[in-house]
This record gives structure tokens, C-alpha cells and sequence, in this order.
């Protein structure tokens, strides 16, 4: 989950998209929108701030223009005032070209261009220059706010790299790098979150596919590590990764709350720069208007100077001061009126009064100023005082206060005294106007004598004073009409305070609403450095609940809760997972040794059971040795078998269960299979032929004598399938076990082997022949399906693939059972073993032990035909000077055997093919022909004859009467007549010395043939006279020990007694001692004990040790007898010394039985004693001894 | 009579034996044992048996002693004793006796004692009952013996 991961994934994400959205698409559809949506709100909203500026800027733009306006249409106003009115006209024109320089202005200005801008107010100040060139005092006042504005503007337009003002460039640079970090925090974000994303993508994929997630890289490596580790690391790994989401999870809720803090506080900062934008534009406007008004009330004064105290006489009388104010007051907006008073001393006031034909009055309260409801001449004369400044002059507006001596009021007063000291325009603190009831300033200027230098003291001017020219100020009106001009004016409320007493503020304007907690303080500067004013903006709304930032961290804190949930989802699935895995390995580990466990308990019970099973069997023999009369015989053979029959059940289901646990290992010797199959057929020859089956067994010429393979499994598949062969056939038919090698059938064109030719053309048509003559199925297609039976890749030189066949007249398999008669426990179907008997597992131990020598079993089955079953099976190729492990009596057969020649008569030509292919097997030619008729024709060719074996089916004794004339006449020629043998299926003692007795034959021979039989049958009519083989005895235990001097080692008495009994039966002679030391003494060379029985468990010396001693002390003998140090003599003549010695045990353990021979013991026996293992430990010592 | 008393004696003797193998008391060695006596060793069984009961005896003895000293903690001599007792009662094919002597050397395995002390009462109740058992057999056998002597008088 490293981030360098999610960036290296970021440009094949699209691919890992389109493949991890296999899960859930849906979900990661409305993820996707999300996001884009998310994006598409932060790209809309950050222009907007920026259209605010613009906007600001604009406003600007239009004060700066209404400044100009104002500058350029007072001169206009001037020039018509002199003129006469219908210059009026030209003025328009004039305003009309203005609004065109208007329109251009905005332009640029809304091109951000901080250089055209700057352009333009160069532009700008040659045209506005001209009117202050009348008085280059006013040019101050005009140029210090363009300047404010310009800044204002350098401020407001954020272009660093195109300032002029380089001390301003960090404080940008800074401000930009305070963006780009934001920026750059929230794209990281974002990409942290699509990362996070596809990597879910790609997790979700691996997990669905757990097999291929160790193959995966370094993504799912601690997962991969995890699956490594046991169950305690992969909770570990779970705690770990729980952390790891929760981490991710806060990080997730802290960059939302970061986020939307930072947004708030971006919108909260905006709305402040809003707010002092708007504030100071409303300040600057209020300020260049007032300033404006204070200009012209300027330039009034020096109008009334110049025209009224520079003529005489004077040029202006209160009709024209009335007009021309009335006409310039569009100049002075703010202005209610204008008045002018005369100064006039108290030396000149009777003069004053009687030029002007009034007194000068007083006003009645000191702060009842200009405007008065009441008449003029309500009010009291003025009281004696130095100096009057009676109004002579006033706007119509405020024509009333004519007269009025504007020294009687206090505020007045000192307004006039401090305007004519600073020859400056000054303002009176705010009081409120009678007459419009309005709060109210009154600027005063002083009317100076045009004689006074431009750098005069106080005392020169307050010479030089001769008039002071007031203008009352309508501070709300004033501002309302100046808000009213701005944009916006809806969403701001502005308060104008005077803050010349810092500790009461004077409120000139403004209302109680708005919100107070933010608000913009903008200092004014109405021309009068000894008042100060400020504005108060703030917003009349309160700050609107911030969607821009609530919106997408909001959708942030949704996002990663969604990824959060689906991690979570995702580790709960992985550690249920993991869980199950757990569990699901715990049951496999349990259900293996539950397996294993019912293997050994299979192996443990059959051998339990085969163990009592021997006692049984053991005694049953013993009692059948017994005098039983035949009753009795019968019935304790009936035992004898049904233990048998048990016996070899047990013995399959503990191969069932050995080759289950895969324990069954195969031995690899040679043997001769023909001797196998004779082994079977004899075996089950009597079965066969009690149910009147012909039973018959082909090898194929070219089989090789002597194969290296397991014989004994080898015989337990054939004695198996010809078991069920015959017990699946009832009392028709046959059954014919053919050997094959798999090569000679694979190319069924150029077979050269007779009876395969045969049989393969039945397949060709079902009229073929058979050895019984009833139909068969088809043998070519049971090994059809053989997988390795065409292959020829294995195709070893020494190896042989043999194919197998056994075919019966049957009544054959059910469809519907064919398919699982392979299977252990199933026979075809359930009354199967009622009338059969049997469980089943025959074929499934068959097939496996098939399996286990590298072949295939499969079969064939018609019901109401038969079945045949094929299999293949790998032999080793045994060498060639391999001594043949035939019987010594049956080469001695062959030898006198070989060369004969004998004559087949068989109506059937594949029977007649299996009965030459015994004869060669003696060494015996054999031809054949179908029938005595036809053995007539060509019996006169056939010389040396030395048989003649005649089928039973093929016997007549019509036809056999003509033969047996023909090899009677021809008995003078020939010193001997071919001898007849008759072969017979089945054949009662009587017909047989019935048979015999007639003298036509000689012999008659019981099929199934085999060797053993044949040769005895052939010795018998062939070879009169000589005497047969005896039997080997078969050796018994008696024999063996019979006067073997045995030690006994045992420290139990009762084993000792016991041992001594079972060994004392068996003839030997018994020594028995109690220790290990005893027998280390006893059998310390020479001594004379040919074997040792030891018990391992003895006190002291166990036997292991005693063992080992006796071994040690042997060689020490040998060697010495060897290096000629002691001579042979010494011990009894004997070179070499190596007594054989045997462990007793209770417990049989593969372990004790591998330390037993590592100790150097020859073999063990399990105590107590049973014959057949004694005689199995015994026979390997004593045999040739 | 006496012929009849033979019969009857062997008859006993062999129900006897059957509810002995029935019960688990005997196995299949003890028939192994009696085949190996013949007419050279006429009494082998007998004989065998005694020295069985001898032997097992004094086991027993030295067993009961062992566990019954309080410092007890040899529980080796124990298994060693155990295990004479197992082979010889598996010679004799005193199954029962053997399997809890089995038993009985697990729990000395584990240096249980309390399983010890319970493991030699069942032995020696298994032994005991054994015994009256064996003996019961061999007075029958002697009794048939008599009879057969005295109907077959050699």
C-alpha cells in the first residue's frame, strides 16, 4: 500500500480498471462520479473568486473615471457659467465623449494589464491637469487618491512577475507559494485517493483469485508473507493492517476537516478582502466626492474673491452668488448649501448694516447653525463683539441664514477662526441640521485678500482674511447618494464615524443592521488634518453557510469513510478467508489421519483377525490329520475352507487398505508367467470344472519365458478375474485367459499369432469361433481404451508391456453397473452377493495393483454373453543367461518329450490352437485337423506320430473305429503307436476307466491342460514303466530342529518354560539360562549351541546388549583364528563363528525389528510361539545346515 | 461309572476352559500351551503353570510392598517387575492378567500413583481369580486323570 506503488500504477490504471472492476463495477462507477464531480465543483469555484476581483477592479475603474468626470466637468460648468447658456450644448457634447473615453477605460481595465492601466492614468493627468492649473493647491488633493487608487489596483490584481513595485514581489511570491502548496496538498489527495482505489481494484482481484497471489509482486507481499507464516503472524498481519486502516481512515476525516477549514477560512478571507475592498472603494469614493465638494467650494472662494472683493464694483451681488451656486451644485454633491460671509469689524459694522440695510443678527442656539424654520428676522441682533462675519451671500437652499453672523455660534466660530489661520478648507464636527434634521458638518474656507503670498504665517492671513465661504455637509444624504452610485450597496452597510475625540465617537451616518462582529475600518480624509473620520463597512448578512467548502470535504469525509468500509469489508473477507483456509487445512489434516488411521485400524483388525484365524485354520488341519470318519471329514473340511475363504477376504482388504495407504510395494523377481497361469488354472480347475466351464490358457509364442515382475500379485489379478469369471458363468461356456504382448496386437494387419487372429476376427463378425463354441464378447474392445496402450513413447528395450485377456460366457455385467464395478465395496448390484456371494473388492484391488505395475484394466460386457476383461501390465525383461526357474522334473520332462510330433483333433481350431500351444510348451509338434474323418486323410502322411489328441466334442467312436484301423495297419511299419489321449472337461472317475478300459485310449486327459498335468498324463501312457517323482516332502519344523542344541535367554521363568516346551516339541535340544551374562558365558566360543533364542527385556543386560556382546567376542575369535593366533582347533574346528540369534519378543515393533538386526541379530520371533513365523525365523539357518 | 465320570470331568473342564475364553480370561497361547505337553512331558502344562503362579506371586508380593512403602518412588523397579508379569502371563496366555498389567505399567509410566495402586488390585484380583480358576481346572484334570487311570489301568 506504499505510495510509490499507487504513483507507478497511476499511468496502467486504466488498465487495472478496466481488469480489477470485475467485482463490483457498480460501486466503483459511483466512486468514479464522485470524484469528477468533486473536481468539477473545486474547478468552478476557484475562478469565481477570481471574477470578484475583476469585478472590484472594475469599481475602481469607475471611480477613477467619475473622478476624472468630475474634474474635467467642473471646468465645463466654469466655462458655461461665464459664458452664456447656450454653451450648455457643448458641455454635452463634451460628457458624451467622456462616456466613450468611459467605456474604453473599463476595457482595459478589465484586461488586468497593470501597464495599459498605468497608461491610461498617464493618460489621465494631462487631462485632468488642466483645471488644476488654476490653483496648484487643489492638485494635491487630486493627486494623492489616484495614487490610493493605483495601489489599490496593484494590490487587488495579483501579477507579481509584472509590477512595477518590487517591494510588493515577495509578499506575492509567498501568498502564490501559500496557494500552490494547498493546491498541490489537495491533487495529492486526490491522487492518494485513486491510488488507494485501484490498489482496492488490484487487492480485490488477487483476493478473488487466491491460488495466483504468491505469484504476484511486491503489492501483495505482506499478504504473501502473511499466507507464508503460521496463524499467529497473520493475525498479527490483521491487527496490522486494522491499524493501518484506521490510520488511513483519521488521515482520511483530518484532510476533510483540514480542508474544510481551509476553504472556510479561504471563503472567510475572501469575504474580509471583499469587505475592506468595498469599504475602502466606499471610503475613497465618500472621500474624492467630499473631496471634490471641498475643491469647489474652494475655487468658490476664490470665485467670490476674485470677483467679489477683486472688482469694484463688486461683480457678484446674492443673485448671482444664488444662480451660480445653484447651477455648479450638481459640482458639490454633497453640499445642501453654500453660504458666504464677510468679515466685518465691529469698527465697521454700523457701515456694514447700513450698505446692507440689515443687522447683523446672532444665532439664537449655539448649535442651531445655517438652517433655521423660522424667518431671519426672528432672531436677535448679534451682541457687540470684535468681529462679525455676518452671511451675505447664501445658495438659495440656505438663502434664510443671510444676515446671520456666523461668529454667534460656537462651532462656527471656530471653524471660521481655524479656516482663516490655515487658509484651509475645515470642518466642524458633526451636529445635526435643523431644518433637514440630518447630521451635518460645515466646511469653511477663508476669503483671503488676492495679495497674500502663497507662503504666508497665521498672522498675515488672518490679515488678509476678508471672507469665509461655508458649505453645509448632509453627511446621510451625502452618503446615500454616494452608495447608491456602487454596485453591491445591498449586501453592505456602511457607518461613518468623526474620530477626532478618540473617546466618543461622533456617529455621522449609518444604521444599527448588519453584522457586527466583522467589520472593515477604512480611514477617511476630508482635507482637514485636525478631523479625522472613519468608515465602518461590514456585511449587512451574516457569513452564509460555506457550501463550497462544506461540499467536498464533505464528499472527502463520504469518499474515505466508502474506501474505509470497503477495506474493512475487504480485511473481514481476507481474515474469514484465512479463518476458513485454517479450518479447511485443520480438516484435511484431520480427515488424512482419519484416513491413515482407518488404514492401520484395517491393517490391525485384518491381522488381529488373521491371527486367531491361524489358530483355527492351524487346528482344523490338525483335526482333519485325525482319524474322522467321513462325516466328520466333511464337515471339518467345509470349516477348513469357509476359514480359507475368510482368511483370503481378510487378505484382501488388508491389500484394499495397504494399497490405499499406499504401503503396497511390489517385489521384482523373475518368473516364469506360463507356470503362474498353470498355478491358476489348476487352482481353480476344480471350481471350473464342477460348473462344466472349459477353462483354457493361451501365451502367446512370443511372450518371453522369464519376465521380472511381482508373481504373486500377478497371479492374485488373474485368480481374481478368472474367480469371477467363473463365478459370473454358469454351467456353459468358457473361460480363456490369453497372454499378449501389447506389440503384436497394436497392429492388427500383420498378426502372426493364430489364435489372436482368430479371436481378433471374431470382433470382425460375432459368427467367430470360440473355444467353447458359445459367442463371446468382442476382446478387441476392452483395451480400445487403453491410454498408454498405443503410445510408444515408453517404449522400452527392457521393458515388455504384456497384454492380458480373460474372456467368459458370463452372464455379464449390467449396463447400467458398468460403470462402477470398479469401485471398491460395489458389486453390479446388490442381490449380486446373495447369489454370488463375494463383497466386491476383487476387481477394485485388481485394477489398483493393474495400476501399480503401470498398466490399464478395462472390460467389456454384453449382458447374457459374457465379459472380458483386458489389462496391461509392464514387466522388466528378464537377462537372458538367467538360469529359467522351471521345475527341475519338468526339464527332465521336455528333455525326453522333445521332437515327438502329435495330431490335435478338435472340431474348433482355437481350442486345437491352445492344446498345440501346450504340447510345444513340452517340445512337441503338434498338427491339427478338425475332425477324425479329416485325421484320417492325413494320419497315413504323418509319420512318427506320436500322439493323437482328440478332443472330446471331436470324438466319435464311428469315425474313431476308422482311425484306430488305419494306425493299427499301420502299426507293422512303425515299432510304435501313436498314443491316444482323449481331452475332457469334465470326466467322472468311472468314465474314465471306462474310457481306459475300452482299450481304444490310452488316456484320457482333464482340461484345463497345464504342464504339471500333461507331463504326468504323457509320462503315464509314454514313458511305461518309470517311475515317478516322489513328492517332496513338505519340510516341517520338526525336521529343521530336530537335534538342534538351542539357548534359551530368558529371566522370565514361565517364558523360559514355555520356550523350552515349544522348542523341546520340535525336537531340539533345549539349554536354557536366565540373564544376559549367563548366555554371554554360555555362548563364549566354542561352544555348542547352533541357536539362540534371546529375550530382549531382561534386567541388567537387555538382549540388544547381550547380542552385541556375543557379535564382539565372535570377532575377536575370528579374527584371531584368522591371523593364525589361536588355532581352529581351539574351538571345535570351526573357522568362523557366527551362532545365529534369534529375538523373542512380545511387542513387534518395525522399530525393535530394524535395532534387533542393527545389534547384529539374525531375525526375530514374536513371543508366544506360533509355528509358522518359528519356522520362517528358523528355516533360514537351518535349511542347509 | 467311571467312564462316565471321565467324560463328565472332561466335559467340566472344558465348559470350564470355554467360559474362561469367553470372558477374555484365557487366549488361544494357553491352547498353544497345552499342545506342547505330550507323552514326555505329561504334566508341562501344570507345571508351567505353577511355576507361573509361584513367579507371580512374589511379583505381586514385592509389588504390594513397593507401593505400599510412603517414600515410594521407584517406579523403574516397578516396570521392571510389571514387565516380567506381562511376559508371563502372556506365555501362559493369561490375557487378562496381561492386559491390566498394561495397564498397570502406564499408569507406573506416568508415576501415578494413585493409578498404580488401583492397577494392582486389578491385577491382583485378575490373578487371583485366575488362580481359583487354574486350580479348579487341574483338580478337575487330576480327577480325570484318576478316572482314566482307573478305567484304563496302564
Amino acid at each position: 500500500m506504499s505510495i510509490t506503488c499507487q504513483l507507478s500504477n497511476l499511468t496502467s490504471k486504466k488498465a487495472n480498471q478496466s481488469t480489477g472492476g470485475v467485482r463490483k463495477p457498480l460501486f466503483f462507477l459511483i466512486l468514479c462520479g464522485l470524484t469528477t464531480s468533486v473536481v468539477i465543483v473545486l474547478l468552478i469555484f476557484s475562478p469565481l473568486s477570481k471574477k470578484e476581483e475583476t469585478s472590484s477592479c472594475n469599481g475602481e475603474a469607475r471611480v477613477l473615471f467619475r473622478h476624472k468626470n468630475v474634474s474635467t466637468s467642473e471646468i465645463h460648468a466654469l466655462v458655461s457659467f461665464f459664458s452664456d447658456s447656450d454653451q450648455v450644448t457643448s458641455f454635452e457634447c463634451r460628457k458624451e465623449s467622456t462616456s466613450g473615453l468611459r467605456s474604453n477605460y473599463c476595457i482595459t481595465c478589465s484586461l488586468n494589464m497593470e501597464k495599459q492601466s498605468c497608461h491610461e492614468r498617464q493618460c489621465f493627468i494631462p487631462d485632468g491637469g488642466v483645471p488644476w492649473n488654476l490653483n496648484p493647491s487643489g492638485l494635491e488633493h487630486s493627486i494623492s487618491p489616484e495614487a490610493c487608487v493605483s495601489d489599490n489596483l496593484e494590490q487587488s490584481i495579483l501579477q507579481p512577475k509584472e509590477h512595477e513595485n518590487h517591494g510588493e514581489e515577495p509578499e506575492n511570491h509567498g501568498e502564490e507559494l501559500d496557494w500552490d502548496l494547498s493546491t498541490y496538498l489537495r491533487n495529492t489527495w486526490w491522487w492518494l485517493i485513486l491510488g488507494v482505489l485501484v490498489c482496492h481494484k488490484i487487492f480485490a482481484f488477487h483476493s478473488k483469485a487466491p491460488t495466483e497471489r504468491k505469484e504476484k509482486g511486491s503489492l501483495q507481499e505482506p499478504l504473501a508473507q502473511k499466507q507464508q507464516r503460521g496463524q499467529a503472524p497473520s493475525k498479527g498481519a490483521g491487527r496490522w493492517r486494522k491499524n493501518i486502516l484506521l490510520l488511513g481512515v483519521m488521515a482520511g476525516v483530518s484532510v476533510s476537516i483540514w480542508w474544510f477549514w481551509d476553504t472556510n477560512e479561504k471563503i472567510i478571507s475572501i469575504r474580509r478582502e471583499t469587505l475592506a475592498n468595498m469599504c475602502d472603494e466606499r471610503a475613497r469614493v465618500l472621500q474624492d466626492q467630499f473631496n471634490v465638494s471641498l475643491n469647489h467650494v474652494h475655487a468658490l472662494s476664490i470665485l467670490v474673491s476674485t470677483f467679489h472683493h477683486g472688482k469694484t464694483p463688486s461683480a457678484i451681488d446674492q443673485k448671482t452668488f444664488g444662480e451660480y451656486t445653484e447651477r455648479t451644485n450638481f459640482e458639490r454633491p454633497l453640499t445642501s448649501g453654500v453660504a458666504y460671509a464677510l468679515k466685518v469689524t465691529h469698527s465697521d459694522r454700523e457701515k456694514f448694516e447700513k450698505e446692507h440695510g440689515w443687522t447683523i443678527k446672532k444665532m439664537e442656539t449655539e448649535d442651531q447653525t445655517l438652517v433655521q424654520d423660522c424667518v431671519p428676522e426672528n432672531f436677535d441682533p448679534a451682541p457687540i463683539q470684535d468681529e462679525y462675519a455676518p452671511v451675505i451671500f447664501a445658495q438659495e437652499t440656505v438663502s434664510h441664514i443671510i444676515s446671520l453672523d456666523m461668529m454667534s455660534g460656537e462651532e462656527d466660530r471656530e471653524n471660521i477662526l481655524r479656516a482663516r489661520a490655515s487658509g484651509k478648507g475645515v470642518l466642524t464636527s458633526p451636529f445635526k441640521l435643523l431644518k433637514s434634521n440630518h447630521l451635518g458638518v460645515v466646511l469653511t474656507f477663508a476669503v483671503y485678500d488676492t495679495s497674500l503670498p502663497p507662503n504666508a504665517t497665521e498672522e498675515q492671513r488672518v490679515e488678509a482674511t476678508i471672507g469665509y465661504l461655508g458649505a453645509s455637509y448632509d453627511m446621510p444624504s451625502l452618503v446615500e447618494k454616494l452608495l447608491q452610485q456602487l454596485a453591491s450597496k445591498q449586501t453592505i452597510a456602511v457607518d461613518v464615524y468623526d474620530t477626532t475625540n478618540a473617546s466618543g465617537l461622533i456617529k455621522m451616518y449609518g444604521s444599527e443592521i448588519g453584522d457586527i462582529s466583522e467589520q472593515h475600518i477604512s480611514s477617511l480624509d476630508f482635507g482637514d488634518p485636525s478631523r479625522s473620520h472613519e468608515m465602518h463597512c461590514r456585511f449587512k448578512h451574516k457569513l452564509p453557510i460555506p457550501w463550497t467548502a462544506i461540499t467536498p470535504s464533505a464528499l472527502v469525509l463520504i469518499i474515505t469513510f466508502l474506501v474505509g468500509y470497503i477495506f474493512n469489508e475487504a480485511l473481514i473477507r481476507i481474515a474469514t478467508v484465512e479463518e476458513d483456509c485454517q479450518k479447511m487445512m485443520e480438516l484435511k489434516a484431520r480427515a488424512e489421519a482419519a484416513d491413515v488411521a482407518k488404514s492401520q485400524f484395517l491393517a490391525t483388525v485384518s491381522h488381529e483377525i488373521r491371527t486367531p484365524m491361524n489358530g483355527v485354520l492351524g487346528m482344523l488341519k490338525m483335526l482333519m490329520d485325525t482319524d474322522l470318519d467321513a462325516k466328520q471329514m466333511d464337515y471339518a473340511q467345509t470349516a477348513h475352507g469357509s476359514g480359507k475363504d475368510l482368511i483370503s477376504l481378510i487378505n484382501e482388504v488388508l491389500d484394499q487398505a495397504k494399497i490405499e495407504s499406499g504401503r503396497l510395494e511390489l517385489e521384482n523377481v523373475p518368473f516364469d508367467m506360463r507356470f503362474v497361469l498353470d498355478d491358476v488354472s489348476s487352482l481353480l480347475s476344480g471350481k471350473a470344472n464342477e460348473k462344466d466351464i472349459e477353462l483354457a490358457v493361451y501365451v502367446s509364442s512370443q511372450v518371453p519365458d522369464v519376465v521380472v515382475g511381482d508373481p504373486s500379485r500377478f497371479r492374485q489379478i488373474i485368480t481374481n478375474l478368472v474367480g469371477n469369471s467363473i463365478k459370473f458363468t454358469q454351467d456353459k461356456g468358457h473361460i480363456f485367459i490369453s497372454v499378449h504382448l501389447a506389440d503384436e496386437v497394436r497392429e492388427p494387419h500383420n498378426i502372426e499369432d493364430a489364435v489372436l487372429k482368430k479371436r481378433l476376427a471374431l470382433g470382425c463378425s460375432e459368427s467367430g469361433e470360440t473355444v467353447s463354441g458359445f459367442p463371446a464378447v468382442n476382446a478387441w474392445g476392452s483395451w480400445r481404451n487403453f491410454k498408454t496402450f498405443y503410445s510408444t513413447e515408453n517404449h522400452n528395450s527392457d521393458k515388455i508391456k504384456l497384454l492380458v485377456t480373460v474372456e467368459d460366457t458370463g452372464v455379464g455385467i449390467p449396463l447400467d453397473a458398468q460403470g462402477r464395478i470398479f469401485t471398491p465395496f460395489m458389486q453390479a448390484d446388490s442381490s449380486t452377493s446373495r447369489t454370488y456371494g463375494g463383497t466386491g473388492i476383487g476387481l477394485s484391488i485388481s485394477k489398483r495393483l493393474v495400476e501399480l505395475m503401470q498398466g490399464e484394466m478395462g472390460f467389456v460386457s454384453e449382458p447374457g454373453i459374457g465379459s472380458t476383461f483386458s489389462f496391461t501390465v509392464v514387466f522388466g525383461k528378464a537377462e537372458t543367461n538367467l538360469p529359467v526357474t522351471k521345475f527341475e522334473r519338468f526339464d527332465l520332462a521336455i528333455q525326453e518329450f522333445k521332437g515327438l510330433r502329435a495330431l490335435v483333433i478338435d472340431s474348433r481350431n482355437i481350442r486345437a490352437e491352445v492344446t498345440s500351444y501346450h504340447l510345444q510348451r513340452l517340445g512337441i509338434s503338434a498338427d491339427i485337423v478338425s475332425s477324425l474323418s479329416m485325421a484320417c486323410t492325413c494320419v497315413s502322411k504323418l509319420r512318427n506320430l506320436a500322439m493323437i489328441l482328440i478332443d472330446k466334442d471331436a470324438w466319435n467312436k464311428k469315425d474313431f473305429a476308422v482311425l484306430d484301423e488305419l494306425l493299427n495297419s499301420s502299426k507293422e511299419s512303425t515299432t510304435r503307436p501313436p498314443k491316444i489321449l482323449l481331452l475332457a472337461t469334465s470326466a467322472t472317475p468311472v468314465e474314465r476307466s471306462e474310457m481306459k478300459s475300452s482299450g481304444l485310449i490310452d488316456e484320457v486327459v482333464i482340461k484345463p491342460l497345464r504342464m504339471s498335468v500333461l507331463i504326468c498324463c504323457l509320462q503315464e501312457t509314454l514313458v511305461n514303466g518309470k517311475k515317478r517323482q516322489p513328492n517332496r516332502k513338505r519340510r516341517n519344523l520338526g525336521h529343521l530342529l530336530r537335534d538342534k542344541r538351542i539357548l534359551v535367554v530368558d529371566d522370565n521363568l514361565v517364558n523360559r518354560r514355555v520356550a523350552e516346551g515349544a522348542l523341546k516339541k520340535y525336537g531340539a535340544t533345549v539349554a536354557c539360562v536366565e540373564s544376559g551374562k549367563a548366555a554371554l558365558a554360555m555362548l563364549k566360543p566354542p561352544h555348542n549351541f547352533d541357536a539362540c533364542f534371546m529375550d530382549l527385556q531382561m534386567p541388567e543386560m537387555d538382549g540388544f546388549e547381550a547380542t552385541r556382546r556375543v557379535r564382539d567376542l565372535e570377532r575377536e575369535i575370528n579374527k584371531k583364528i584368522a591371523s593364525g593366533e589361536a588355532s581352529a582347533d581351539m574351538f571345535s574346528k570351526v573357522s568362523s563363528w557366527h551362532v545365529p540369534i534369534l529375538a523373542m519378543t512380545a511387542d513387534v515393533i518395525q522399530a525393535t525389528n530394524e535395532e534387533c538386526m542393527k545389534c547384529g541379530m539374525d531375525g526375530y520371533v514374536s513371543k508366544p510361539f506360533e509355528e509358522e513365523t518359528l519356522y520362517t525365523a528358523v528355516a533360514k539357518f537351518f535349511e542347509f545346515g | 461309572m467311571l467312564g462316565l465320570g471321565v467324560d463328565r470331568l472332561q466335559a467340566d473342564i472344558n465348559r470350564l476352559l470355554t467360559s474362561l475364553f469367553h470372558q477374555g480370561v484365557l487366549d488361544e497361547q494357553f491352547l498353544q500351551l497345552q499342545q506342547l505337553q505330550d507323552d514326555t512331558s505329561p504334566t508341562f502344562v501344570y507345571d508351567v503353570i505353577n511355576i507361573y503362579f509361584d513367579e507371580s506371586d512374589k511379583l505381586l508380593r514385592n509389588l504390594r510392598l513397593l507401593l505400599m512403602d510412603r517414600e515410594f518412588s521407584d517406579y523403574k523397579k516397578i516396570g521392571l517387575h510389571l514387565n516380567q508379569l506381562v511376559g508371563s502371563s502372556s506365555s501362559i496366555g493369561a490375557r487378562r492378567v496381561r492386559n491390566v498389567c498394561v495397564a498397570f505399567r502406564s499408569a507406573s509410566e506416568l508415576s501415578n500413583r494413585p493409578g498404580c495402586l488401583r492397577g494392582l488390585e486389578v491385577v491382583e484380583h485378575e490373578y487371583h481369580y485366575l488362580k481359583n480358576m487354574m486350580h479348579e481346572i487341574f483338580q478337575l484334570e487330576q480327577q480325570r486323570l484318576l478316572a482314566a487311570g482307573a478305567r484304563y489301568p496302564m
